[in-house]
């Protein structure tokens, strides 16, 4: 049974999506890991092509998708044995707060870029003492005539480098209330005061340019502060929700592409004369491994179909966060295992799976957190 | 029974940890692994100080110590940096062959050697598409007059490209049973035909060189051959018992360097305004990982008195390999998870715990291979 019903236009985004991957992102993931970096041009042909931001409307130069368009986008995504090119990032984790709290003329100014590919945006949240406890937030905003001046280090920052356009929160030091004075701020590249850190180096997510953001009396324009003045926090956790929810299908969607892998090379391998797949142990893990891909499979779609009714979904989507990008990383773990010696070469694919899904469980709020949430939302 | 460790255990402890104090540097070690260097002066400052082959006998510049011994040390190195107490640890790869079958000229000739941190050794056994059974290997020595003619392939090894000889398992006698048809020689990496292909990047122990070795019409003298000629097999299972522990021991050691780390970091960082360490979750998870630790270390110390104590059990050996490996990859991806997304950094070492431990839980065996061997000696001939 099919819980999530497709479109012709879902299904021929798809296919656009598959070939442009296959084309232009694919052939390069090896390059770009070495490199430790994903040429900004790259980003460029994403948006020449059509092919950022499936959410943002018409009027501001997108398609209008709807969050069907996103779930494709991950699942042909997964495909591309990568995740330096952070396209979902930008899709579907920043660029809507643009959408969801610009004024008009910020939309109208900053959207038709991001869906070009010529504004590649970021969303700086982390400091170094502040993870997942924003209270703690010390990057101050104090309004200076028209301007707004920052000041603050944030760090572990995705598209760290190569993003023309960063949301930053940052709090206004007179409101006691760690919570009600926080707000959102739009800080393009080259503002003066504004620098970035050497790029980090890492476990996976090689590609990505994680790196720290540093304000120095950066003085930005008042009409680049997004949304309510002391909003930032309420913005945040509703915008929180579809990254997590993001992640929680990235978790399954990964999982599924190992899965897939895996069987392969097991059908393909053979070991004292016979496929690995033959191997009553590894039969049984297989099955066992496809059996909890196929019910995470299950509760995304029925997930994925609620939040597109409207419904309130913040207990499944901690759940499904937890739970998923966990699968994920015990999924790559028995892979790599299965698969014997050859799985300890960066040659042989899933171990670029193993080092960048460890990140999985952290990001977008650790799963620890998601247990936090879940536990208070379902009011226990 | 005694739990505790004996005066000379404890000493070599002290000493091990005070080598590791002193000499492996955490900008050092995060500079050659980024690099895939060799810890040259540190190998050789532990060949020196007798850190390496400490149960090689005193003529062959060991200290007659037992493997507990060797364990301790090869642990406590680990704990201090999963890397550099790898590489040291398998800095003598392979030699024990030579140890316990090798003739006193071979011994003599290469084992202080490696003992004294000048060369290092290495095991090549595995080939393409063969599992760890080594039946039928394609890898043949031929004898001809006083020389024997080695050609064959072999894939994983450790050290190859660097080491300074190479113990290969070698077929001899294909039509005889497979605990008679194998045999092992000790190949001089400057042996005319000895080609080592260097594998790539590696996901972790990325100091240790690893290579596929070519050995295409190899000549050795008839004296390079270990043991009797058809030993080959006694030889390599003997092999598997010792290093198995050997790699436990390493396991055991990464658990608890990625435990300490991340037991430091849960009392230091705040949240929600608290320590972590002060949640509930944090003390379960930091007691469920020192009762990991703990038990495997109690396992791999069984294992290692056991084979002290001349009565090897294999399947002891393979469950101390099976649960230490597995346990330290769990211990490693949890300190990564406890340390947050400054885990995922590799300047707080907790990755590169992750890494290696990934890699010495697949290599020599993976769990399958392991399972298979315990299953097989638990459950014993069947009755038909």
């Amino acid at each position: 049974m099919e819980i999530l019903k497709y479109t012709e236009e879902h299904e021929k985004y798809r296919e656009k999506l598959r070939v442009f991957f296959e084309k232009e992102v694919t052939p390069y993931a090896d390059k770009w890991e070495e490199d430790h970096a994903v040429p900004k041009e790259v980003w460029r042909k994403v948006g020449q092509a059509g092919l950022l931001c499936p959410l943002v409307p018409e009027e501001y130069g997108g398609i209008g998708g709807d969050f069907s368009h996103v779930v494709v986008y991950m699942e042909e995504f997964a495909k591309t044995k990568q995740s330096g090119l952070m396209l979902t990032l930008h899709n579907d984790i920043v660029v809507p707060y643009i959408l969801a709290y610009g004024t008009e003329e910020v939309k109208k100014k900053y959207l038709p870029k991001c869906v070009s590919g010529e504004c590649i945006t970021a969303v700086a949240m982390t400091e170094p003492a502040v993870g997942s406890d924003l209270s703690g937030m010390e990057t101050t905003a104090v309004e200076d005539g028209d301007e707004i001046i920052i000041n603050g280090n944030k760090t572990f920052i995705s598209n760290g480098h190569v993003s023309d356009l960063v949301i930053v929160a940052a709090r206004n030091s007179e409101i006691d209330d760690p919570y009600s004075g926080i707000s959102l701020y739009l800080v393009e590249d080259g503002t003066p005061g504004f620098e970035r850190g050497e790029k980090f180096d890492k476990l996976g997510m090689r590609s990505q340019d994680t790196a720290e953001l540093f304000f120095n009396n950066c003085r930005i324009p008042k009409e680049n502060m997004l949304g309510t003045k002391g909003g930032g926090f309420i913005m945040l956790m509703e915008k929180l929700q579809q990254e997590r929810l993001c992640a929680a299908i990235g978790g399954v969607v990964g999982s599924e592409a190992i899965i897939k892998e895996l069987i392969e090379f097991c059908q393909k391998t053979i070991v004292d004369g016979k496929p690995l797949s033959k191997s009553q142990a590894i039969r049984f893990e297989l099955v066992e491994m496809a059996t909890e891909v196929k019910l995470g499979r299950t509760f995304m779609e029925t997930l994925i179909y609620d939040h597109i009714d409207g419904q309130n979904v913040v207990v499944e989507t901690s759940m499904l966060k937890s739970w998923g990008t966990d699968l994920l990383n015990d999924h790559v773990n028995r892979a790599l295992e299965i698969m014997g010696d050859y799985a300890t070469l960066e040659e042989s694919v899933l171990v670029r799976g193993f080092r960048d899904s460890r990140i999985t469980t952290i990001f977008a709020g650790t799963n620890e957190i998601m247990k936090q949430v879940a536990a208070q939302f379902m009011g226990i | 029974m005694d739990f505790g460790l004996t005066k000379s255990e404890k000493e070599m402890q002290k000493a091990a940890k005070a080598f590791a104090k002193g000499e492996f540097d955490k900008d050092m070690s995060l500079e050659l692994d980024k690099k895939k260097e060799f810890p040259t002066k540190v190998w050789e400052k532990a060949g020196e100080l007798g850190f390496i082959g400490m149960h090689f006998s005193e003529e062959c510049s060991g200290q007659d110590l037992g493997l507990m011994e060797s364990c301790i040390v090869i642990e406590e190195f680990c704990r201090k940096d999963s890397t550099l107490g790898s590489t040291l640890a398998f800095s003598s790869y392979g030699s024990e062959s030579i140890l316990k079958y090798g003739s006193d000229e071979l011994k003599k000739k290469f084992l202080p050697e490696v003992a004294e941190g000048r060369m290092l050794s290495s095991c090549a056994f595995k080939e393409n598409g063969k599992g760890y059974n080594f039946k039928s290997l394609s890898t043949t020595a031929v004898r001809d007059g006083d020389e024997w003619i080695i050609n064959g392939e072999k894939t994983y090894v450790l050290n190859g490209g660097s080491a300074g000889f190479y113990t290969v398992l070698c077929q001899t006698d294909s039509d005889a049973d497979i605990t008679k048809g194998l045999s092992m020689f000790l190949v001089e990496a400057d042996r005319e035909g000895l080609v080592a292909d260097d594998v790539g990047e590696k996901l972790g122990l990325r100091m240790i060189k690893t290579a596929t070795i070519k050995l295409n019409n190899v000549r050795v003298p008839a004296s390079n051959l270990i043991g009797n000629e058809g030993s080959g097999y006694k030889q390599i299972q003997e092999f598997f018992d010792i290093n198995r522990i050997i790699i436990a021991a390493q396991a055991v050691g990464m658990a608890q360097g990625a435990f300490d780390r991340a037991l430091d970091y849960v009392k230091q960082r705040e949240q929600f305004g608290k320590k972590i360490a002060q949640f509930q979750i944090t003390g379960h998870k930091i007691a469920n990982l020192s009762t990991t630790i703990t038990q495997i270390r109690l396992l791999t110390y069984n294992a290692a008195w056991n084979y002290d104590q001349g009565k090897n059990d294999s399947k002891l050996t393979a469950m101390a390999k099976l649960a230490s490996t597995k346990a330290a990859v769990d211990v490693a991806a949890e300190a990564i998870q406890l340390f947050g997304g400054y885990g995922f950094m590799t300047e707080y070492e907790v990755e590169r715990y992750y890494r290696d431990s990934k890699v010495i839980e697949i290599f020599e065996g993976n769990r399958g291979v392991q399972r298979d061997a315990i299953g097989k000696d638990v459950i014993g001939k069947i009755k038909k």
